[in-house]
């Protein structure tokens, strides 16, 4: 017997050392509480911080420095009428005109020797498609707003080099730049002026490639859920099946790119760089998320009514596409969606099937060559030229704005249509 | 009629087969009078069903046939002819003058650059015409025959049900086998692949040389420059313990305190919060950690006085790559803790234990197992990480543990190697895929140890 048990005087709480004892303990509780706190707080200001930088860079990539040309129309294309740009001989007529020449001449004669590598690369393609728009122009003298050159763009907005800071206070005594949204931003492709950039072919060939992903992951990770979930057999083949997609949903996704290049590229020799074997790729990568989703909601379906259907006749597959799966399709659409955003964001394997060639227009088919926003974002990020920087940023918030919307569907799905039994 | 045509055109007649097989189906309900459904053995939508099956399976079989066997019997028929006699005979300015001829027939491309593709243009077009519409006629063949076939065995005892079960039945076995054949191509590419590299480049010195410096031409015996000791190391460097120094601490204490402190209301928001760094695309985290973090952790190396702080510097990729990682340790640590029995801690409390002596003496070292496994998920998930160290780590192999120092890792060095040259079988290439194998043999590894020691946890508790 030990003292601690027969000692009989009992123990002092009010007495010095344990006030002290409990002070210190209550010390410790409190300090534990906060570094949970702490780490908590930091986690979300890693994450608002990350947002912050990405808007506050981003937001200017949606902008662009404009700059007013006085166009003396008449004059310059030595009297061209309405009647003859417009019309289906419009496109021959303006290619005649020589468009580019005309923009040239007007900002030389407006701007002198500052009109050096004034406008960007697509500015005349911008005039011509004012004029395509509105033949009407050509008949008097106007004034259009042009966007300016990436250097001059960078040095309006914040600072850029010494040089373009000088011709853009310059042009600024003349009040001759604006800021205005940039619409090529949205509709374009890819260039080699970051003023010229846009994200409509990355996000074309996105949602291309996303489409090939779900109509194939979609329909083989759902049959391979009930398959598992209701009829398996437990042997040797279920086991390997199972340890198969639970391995597959943790493999690093460059492997599935080495997949797709050893196989689809190689092997199969299909189109580099196409939707169709990004789409594959990604598709094998999201099947075992879709699958494994597909067996938690399945399995959340009460046996009862299996039973009950049974009890009335209907067959084992009747009983599975008739009940089961109804019932269990809000689950697995949201596990869906959540595979498809990681398929969505995810870059390394469609780097590895070849998608990281300039690509200046947006894929007609499956089989063109295309890029994908998050590869668009990493070519980008990869540019030496300082414009390139918010377009980067910018094109991150349209890839984070899609990604939240469709987690956000996720769990409005979750929500709205799960029962709990 | 090109091949998606008639995909559509065989999806078509397979609808008009299952409309015709259910109609005639109906007309025997119909005409029978026996009972509320006629003695019919299946209701009718099952023989549309199975006319459907038996017209689109064979057509769509052939299809895929087709496709892989017409382009040698296009180019064998194009061989034949005379035209095709005084094609160079040498392997590689053959090949490209006949896929030339053949993109132009296809009206891939428009112009001819090697000499002698032009006059070949106009056989390719018509072998192509030929057998496409052979293959064009065969499938409607097929799929007429099928779906006649199927039409004929239409009676009202016919068990269209089973039929069509026995190949959804199929259908679910096929789809659950896709999983097994994507491990087993992932399996063989890699071995296969890694098989020829390491007939050029010595596995001994691939595993132990510890100088990484790919020459493009290999010769046997001599040091390659294959060593990729500096690649596990760097991996292991960023993604085990730089990632893990952050994720393990924040993750943890993170699921502690939502899970023990926090209130129900604090709880609801936050953790769908931690989950969205989850849901950050990796390309948006090495863009942050490239343009924001390395450049700050350089500086604050300078500050340091560390002079050689190099702006692609291993910490910034690791402390990036562990806040992305911090919700998997969390959600890990969550579920372990909430399957520890309540009994053990109210047993605690009851003792007169406070919480953080019971959430430390009782609940973490009940926990361990399930957190272990949470951390070896994390570690796999790290080293397998791509776009963070391509982005803000660098390409230059340091046998280093200098944080602030230049380090590259295995998926930056596949990476790399992929993107030079593009011939397949050159040993840059054939390296990527060696490295794809290592990566992925201790990913496995990591998963199933993680796994086995998730499951073994769970089921004491049981």
């Amino acid at each position: 017997m030990s003292n601690a048990i027969m000692d009989p005087t009992p123990t002092d709480w009010n007495g010095l050392i344990m006030q002290k004892r409990i002070a210190r303990r209550y010390a410790a509780e409190r300090r534990f509480k906060a570094m949970g706190f702490i780490a908590v707080s930091l986690s979300t200001l890693f994450l608002a911080f990350l947002l912050f930088t990405m808007l506050g860079q981003g937001l200017r990539g949606f902008q662009r420095t404009e700059i007013a040309v006085d166009f003396d129309f008449p004059a310059l294309t030595s009297g061209a009428t309405a009647a003859s740009i417009s019309g289906p001989n419009a496109d021959a007529a303006l290619n005649s005109m020589d468009v580019p020449g005309i923009v040239e001449l007007a900002v030389g004669q407006q701007y002198g020797d500052l009109s050096e590598g004034l406008l960007t690369a697509g500015a005349a393609g911008n005039v011509r498609q004012m004029l395509m728009d509105n033949p009407s122009l050509i008949t008097s003298k106007q004034q259009l707003w042009l966007p300016v050159d990436s250097r001059l763009d960078v040095a309006f907005k914040r600072s850029g080099e010494p040089e373009a800071e000088k011709t853009v206070v310059a042009l600024a005594q003349k009040d001759a730049l604006r800021t205005g949204f940039n619409w090529t931003f949205l509709t374009g492709a890819d260039a080699t002026d970051p003023s010229a950039v846009g994200i409509w072919a990355a996000f074309k060939g996105s949602l291309m490639t996303m489409a090939i992903t779900l109509m194939l992951a979609f329909p083989v990770g759902v049959l391979a859920a009930l398959y598992l979930e209701e009829y398996a057999a437990k042997n040797r083949l279920t086991d390997m099946i199972e340890v198969s997609i639970n391995n597959l949903a943790a493999v690093p996704s460059i492997i599935f790119g080495l997949l797709g290049l050893a196989v689809f590229l190689t092997l199969f020799g299909m189109p580099r760089s196409s939707a169709l074997v990004g789409g594959l790729t990604l598709a094998l990568m999201t099947m075992p998320v879709i699958v494994i989703a597909g067996r938690n909601a399945v399995k959340s379906v009460p046996p009862s009514i299996r039973e009950a259907a049974l009890g009335i006749g209907a067959s084992p597959v009747q009983v599975v596409f008739h009940h089961v799966l109804p019932l269990a399709l809000p689950g697995i659409l949201t596990g869906t969606i959540i595979g498809m955003a990681r398929a969505l964001g995810e870059t390394a394997p469609l780097l590895m099937i070849g998608m990281r060639a300039f690509i200046p227009a947006a894929p007609e088919g499956f089989t063109d060559a295309t890029t994908a926003l998050p590869v668009q974002i990493y070519l980008w990020s990869d540019e030496v030229n300082q414009g390139f920087v918010e377009k980067t940023s910018a094109a991150i918030i349209v890839l984070l704005i899609f990604l939240l919307g469709m987690n956000a569907l996720a769990i409005y799905l979750r929500n709205r249509f799960e029962t709990r039994w | 009629m090109t091949g998606t045509a008639l995909l559509f055109l065989v999806l078509g007649l397979g609808l008009i087969g299952w409309i015709a097989g259910r109609a005639r189906a109906a007309a025997f309900v119909r005409s029978a009078k026996a009972g509320p459904r006629g003695s019919v053995n299946s209701l009718p939508y099952y023989h549309g069903w199975f006319v459907a099956i038996c017209a689109i399976a064979p057509a769509l079989a052939f299809m895929f046939i087709w496709q892989s066997i017409s382009p040698s019997l296009v180019t064998n028929m194009v061989l034949s002819a005379p035209a095709a006699a005084d094609l160079p005979q040498e392997g590689f300015a053959r090949a490209a003058i006949l896929s030339e001829a053949r993109a132009i027939a296809q009206g891939l491309q428009t112009a001819a650059f090697q000499d002698g593709s032009e006059k070949l243009v106009p056989l390719y077009k018509n072998a192509l015409s030929y057998y496409k519409w052979i293959g064009v006629a065969a499938t409607l063949l097929l799929l007429f025959a099928g779906g006649a076939f199927a039409f004929t065995r239409i009676k009202p005892d016919f068990r269209a049900r089973s039929k069509v079960e026995r190949v959804v039945m199929f259908g679910l076995l096929v789809a659950s086998l896709i999983a097994i054949l994507t491990t087993l191509g992932i399996f063989a590419s890699l071995i296969f692949e890694s098989w020829r590299f390491f007939s050029m480049v010595s596995p001994f010195e691939f595993l132990f040389g510890t100088e990484w410096n790919p020459k493009s031409t290999v010769t046997p015996g001599a040091d390659n420059g294959y060593g990729a000791i500096p690649l596990f190391w760097g991996t292991i460097f960023i993604g085990a313990i730089i990632a893990m120094i952050v994720a393990i601490p924040l993750g943890l204490m993170s699921a502690i305190f939502l899970t023990q402190y926090a209130s129900a209301t604090v709880r609801k928001w936050m953790k769908p919060i931690l989950e969205i760094l989850a849901g950050v695309p990796t390309v948006v985290y090495g863009y942050f950690a490239a343009l924001t973090v390395a450049p700050a952790v350089r500086d604050f190396a300078v500050m340091l006085g560390v002079s050689n702080a190099a702006s692609d510097n291993a910490l910034a990729a690791g402390i990036v790559m562990g806040v992305m990682i911090i919700p998997l340790v969390s959600s890990m640590s969550d579920d372990s803790i909430a399957a520890v029995p309540s009994a053990m801690r109210d047993g605690s409390l009851a003792m007169g234990a406070t919480k953080s002596e019971t959430i430390k003496q009782v609940l973490l070292p009940a926990a361990l197992p399930g957190v272990v496994g949470g951390v070896l998920l994390a570690v796999s998930r790290a080293i397998g990480e791509t776009m963070i160290v391509v982005m803000a780590a660098g390409y230059t192999a340091n046998l280093t543990a200098n944080p602030f120092a230049t380090i590259t890792t295995v998926t930056v060095q596949i990476v790399a190697l992929l993107t030079g040259d593009q011939d397949f079988g050159s040993p840059h290439t054939l390296a990527a895929f060696a490295l794809g194998l290592a990566l992925f043999v201790t990913t496995f590894f990591l998963n199933y140890v993680a796994l086995r020691v998730v499951k073994k946890y769970r089921e004491a508790y049981e």
